[in-house]
C-alpha cells in the first residue's frame, strides 16, 4: 500500500482534478434518504407527536381540548380497559402459536420438498391477499355459521363440548366466541408467518442436513439440532409479524366476535370514532404500543437471534 | 488409535451405477479400496467421482450394484447408520454451533455423554485447541477445513470420505493441507477416499488413484504407475502432459515393437503397450516431455545408439527456472513438448535451431489408436 501512495507523488498537480467529484458525491446518500425521511416525518413522526399531545389533553368536544399534561388519563384508561389489553395479548399469542404450528410444516414443505410445485404453493399462500381483508374475514362468518358444515361436524364430534368447557366457544356456536376471533386472526396473518419462515428455511444449506445425517443424526434429531435452530430468525420475524398486527387488530373481533371478545383495537376504535374521547383513545394507543415494544424487546433478547448468522 | 487390520475398513463397490433419468452419472463400476489406504478418485468435474463418493456415504442410492464395507452390505443403509463419515465440499459446518459442538456433534448423537476429553484431543490433532469456542465463520478457510476433518474423524469411522476438501483453499494453503491430511491419515490409519480434480493433489497424497472420466474408471493404480504407464489417452493427457504421436506397427518381436513414424523408427517395449500391436496396425506412441533429451543437429552423431530419435526444429522456448520448456516442430507432431532441466544449457538451443529429440525406449508407452488423441487435455476438459 505504501508504494501505491508514494508513487503518484510526481503527479501531485493532478490531485485536485480527482477531488471535486468526491466532494460532490459526499452528500448523495443523504439526498437519497430525503424522500423516505420526509415520508416518515409527515406520516409517522408528526402524527405520533400529535397523538402524544392529544393523550395528555383534557376538555370536551364542545369546549375543545387543551394540553394540560393530564397523565392520569393513562392510569384511568389502563384501569378501565386492562381486560381488553389482556384479551388482545392472549388472542394474539394464541393466533401466533397456531400460525407457527400451521405455517412451519408448510414453509418446510415449500422450502425442501415441493420441487417444481414450489412456485404454485407460494402463489397459493399469497393468493388471499388479492381479496380484501374485510371480505376474507366476512367469509369466515359463513364458514363458521351456526348451520354450517364446520360447526355441525364439530358438534357431532363433541369437539364443541370440550371447547365450551374451556371457555373458547359458547354452547353449540362458534361464531361470536373467542375461538372464532382466534381462527380469523390465525387465518388472516398466516402468510406473514409462512413467508419469513420459508425465507430462512430456504437459506439453509442442504449439505448441513446431509452432514447431520452423516454424523449419526436421525431425521428428527437433524430437525431439532440443525434445521430448527437455523430457522430461528424466520421463527422470530414470523411470530413478530403475526403477533404485532394481531394484537392491535379489531376487524376480526368486530366481525367474528361479540361484546365479550372485544380486543383493545375495538376499544380504541370506539373511543376515537364513536365516543370521540380522543385523549383516552390516544393514551390507549400509546399503552398498546409501549406494551408491544416491551414484549418484543424481551422476546428478541430471550430468543438470542443476534447470535445467529 | 490404529485400527486392527481385519479388513472391516475395506470398501468394495460391485457393479454400482447411478442414472438420473436418461443420464448415466456412473457406469457400472467395480472398485476395492483396501483398509488403511489413501485412495483418490481423480477426474474432471462431472465425471461421476462425487456421485461415487456419495453412494459410499449413503447420500445417493445406487441404481444398480452393492456397496460393502468389510463384509457388511450397506447399500440400503441410511447414512446415519453407516460407519463412514464425510468431509464435505465447503465443509458444511453447523453455523449455529461453536467449533467444540461441531466436533462433538457425532459423539452426542450416539449418546456419548462425556465428550470433552475426546473433542479436546481431536482439536489438538488438527491444531485448533485455541479455537474451541469460536463459531465457524470466525475461522479462516484452512481452519474450517480442519474442523470438518476433526468433526468426521472423531467418530472413528471405518472410512473417511473427502469430497474435494481442499477445493476452496488457495494454492499455498492447499499444499500445506495436503501434507497435513496425509499426516493425519498416517497417524489414525483410517481408510481415506478422497475425491479431487487436482491431479497433483491426487498424486502427492494417495497410495492408489482411480482416474475417472465420463462415469467410468479409466485406470487405477499407484501414482507412479499411472504417470509412467498410462493406459488411455485420457490418463496420459489428464495426468501431466504427454506427447502422443500416431505410428504404424512395423514389426513386433515379442519383447519390442518397432514402429514407423515420420520416416523414422521408434521402439516400444511390448509390455508398455496397452493396445494390440499387429503389423500394419496403428498405435499411439506416448512420451512424457521430461523424458526427452535435446541435442543440436550438429552433434547428432554423439547420441548413443538404441535411443528413439526424432528430428525437429525448436518453435518456442520458455525458461521457467528449474527447467526450460521447449515446443518442437517435428514431422509427426508440430507441438512436441520437451522439458529440459537447467543443468548444462546448450546456448545453441534457441527457437529456429534444428535439433534431434531422443529418449530411452523404456520410457515410451503405447496406446490404442482408436481413442481421441486429445482426451483429457486441458482444452478438452474445459470445453
Amino acid at each position: 500500500m505504501s508504494t501505491l501512495t508514494e508513487a503518484p507523488a510526481p503527479l501531485a498537480p493532478a490531485e485536485p482534478e480527482h477531488k471535486p467529484p468526491r466532494k460532490r458525491g459526499r452528500f448523495t446518500p443523504y439526498w437519497l434518504l430525503l424522500p423516505g425521511m420526509l415520508w416518515l416525518i409527515v406520516f409517522f413522526a408528526l402524527p405520533m407527536i400529535y397523538q402524544a399531545s392529544t393523550s395528555v389533553q383534557t376538555g370536551s368536544l364542545e369546549d375543545g381540548y387543551k394540553v394540560t399534561w393530564h397523565f392520569a388519563t393513562y392510569w384511568d384508561a389502563l384501569g378501565e380497559y386492562w381486560p381488553q389489553f389482556l384479551r388482545s395479548v392472549s388472542y394474539a399469542a394464541a393466533a401466533t402459536v397456531l400460525c407457527l404450528l400451521l405455517g412451519y410444516p408448510l414453509a418446510y414443505l415449500i422450502a425442501f420438498r415441493a420441487g417444481r410445485w414450489k412456485n404454485l404453493i407460494m402463489i397459493l399462500v399469497i393468493a388471499p391477499f388479492f381479496t380484501s381483508f374485510l371480505i376474507r374475514t366476512l367469509a369466515w362468518k359463513t364458514i363458521l355459521a351456526d348451520s354450517g358444515v364446520v360447526v355441525h361436524t364439530l358438534n357431532s364430534l363433541h369437539v364443541l363440548d370440550v371447547t365450551s368447557w374451556l371457555g373458547w366457544t359458547a354452547g353449540d356456536r362458534v361464531l361470536a366466541t373467542p375461538l372464532a376471533v382466534v381462527c380469523g386472526l390465525t387465518y388472516n396473518f398466516l402468510p406473514f408467518m409462512i413467508l419469513p419462515l420459508y425465507t430462512s428455511l430456504e437459506r439453509i444449506d442442504g449439505r448441513l442436513h446431509e452432514a447431520a445425517g452423516d454424523l449419526y443424526a436421525k431425521p428428527w434429531t437433524t430437525f431439532r439440532k440443525v434445521t430448527f435452530p437455523l430457522s430461528m430468525p424466520g421463527v422470530v420475524s414470523g411470530t413478530l409479524l403475526t403477533f404485532i398486527p394481531a394484537a392491535g387488530d379489531y376487524v376480526n373481533a368486530e366481525l367474528l366476535g361479540s361484546t365479550d371478545t372485544r380486543m383493545i383495537g375495538n376499544v380504541i376504535q370506539t373511543q376515537f370514532l364513536r365516543i370521540l374521547d380522543y385523549p383516552t383513545a390516544a393514551a390507549l394507543s400509546f399503552i398498546l404500543m409501549a406494551g408491544i415494544l416491551a414484549m418484543v424487546t424481551i422476546y428478541i433478547r430471550r430468543s438470542g437471534t443476534e447470535d445467529l448468522v | 488409535m490404529k485400527t486392527t487390520p481385519d479388513n472391516s475398513g475395506d470398501v468394495r463397490l460391485s457393479g454400482i451405477s447411478k442414472t438420473y433419468g436418461s443420464f448415466t452419472a456412473v457406469h457400472p463400476l467395480d472398485l476395492t479400496v483396501p483398509e488403511g489406504s489413501f485412495f483418490a478418485l481423480l477426474g474432471a468435474s462431472g465425471c461421476g467421482k462425487t456421485t461415487t463418493l456419495r453412494m459410499i456415504a449413503g447420500l445417493e442410492e445406487p441404481s444398480t450394484g452393492t456397496v460393502c464395507l468389510g463384509d457388511q452390505d450397506v447399500t440400503y443403509l441410511q447414512p446415519y447408520k453407516r460407519p463412514v463419515n464425510t468431509v464435505f465440499q465447503s465443509y458444511a459446518l453447523f453455523p449455529h454451533l461453536d467449533i467444540f459442538e461441531n466436533v462433538a456433534f457425532g459423539l452426542r448423537r450416539r449418546g456419548i455423554k462425556s465428550v470433552k476429553k475426546q473433542v479436546e484431543e481431536m482439536l489438538e490433532l488438527v491444531q485448533l485447541g485455541e479455537q474451541a469456542r469460536k463459531k465457524p465463520h470466525q475461522l479462516s478457510g484452512g481452519q474450517q477445513q480442519r474442523v470438518a476433518v476433526a468433526r468426521a474423524l472423531i467418530n472413528h469411522p471405518k472410512v473417511l470420505l473427502l469430497d474435494e476438501p481442499l477445493g476452496a483453499l488457495d494454492l499455498k494453503l492447499r499444499r500445506q493441507m495436503q501434507l497435513e491430511l496425509k499426516r493425519i491419515q498416517t497417524e489414525v490409519g483410517i481408510t481415506f477416499v478422497h475425491v479431487t480434480h487436482d491431479q497433483e493433489e491426487a498424486m502427492t497424497m494417495a497410495d492408489t488413484v482411480a482416474v475417472m472420466n465420463a462415469g467410468r474408471v479409466e485406470q487405477l493404480g499407484a501414482p507412479t504407475e499411472l504417470y509412467e504407464n498410462p493406459q488411455t489417452t485420457f490418463v496420459a493427457n489428464f495426468l501431466g502432459t504427454s506427447n502422443l504421436i500416431e505410428a504404424e506397427v512395423d514389426t513386433s518381436n515379442g519383447d519390442d515393437i518397432v514402429l514407423k513414424a515420420g520416416g523414422g523408427k521408434l521402439v516400444l517395449p511390448a509390455e508398455r503397450c496397452s493396445a494390440p500391436a499387429t503389423a500394419g496396425g496403428k498405435v499411439l506412441v506416448g512420451i512424457r516431455p521430461e523424458k526427452i533429451a535435446l541435442t543440436h543437429a550438429d552433434d547428432a552423431g554423439e547420441i548413443p545408439a538404441g535411443r528413439n530419435r526424432l528430428n525437429g526444429k525448436i518453435a518456442d522456448a520458455s525458461f521457467i527456472g528449474v527447467s526450460t520448456q521447449y515446443v518442437i516442430d517435428t514431422p509427426v507432431c508440430d507441438e512436441f513438448s520437451v522439458y529440459v532441466q537447467n543443468v548444462e544449457r546448450d546456448g545453441r538451443l534457441l527457437p529456429g535451431a534444428d535439433v534431434v529429440l531422443h529418449w530411452s525406449p523404456a520410457h515410451t508407452f503405447g496406446l490404442d489408436a482408436a481413442q481421441d488423441i486429445d482426451a483429457g487435455t486441458e482444452e478438452e476438459v474445459a470445453a
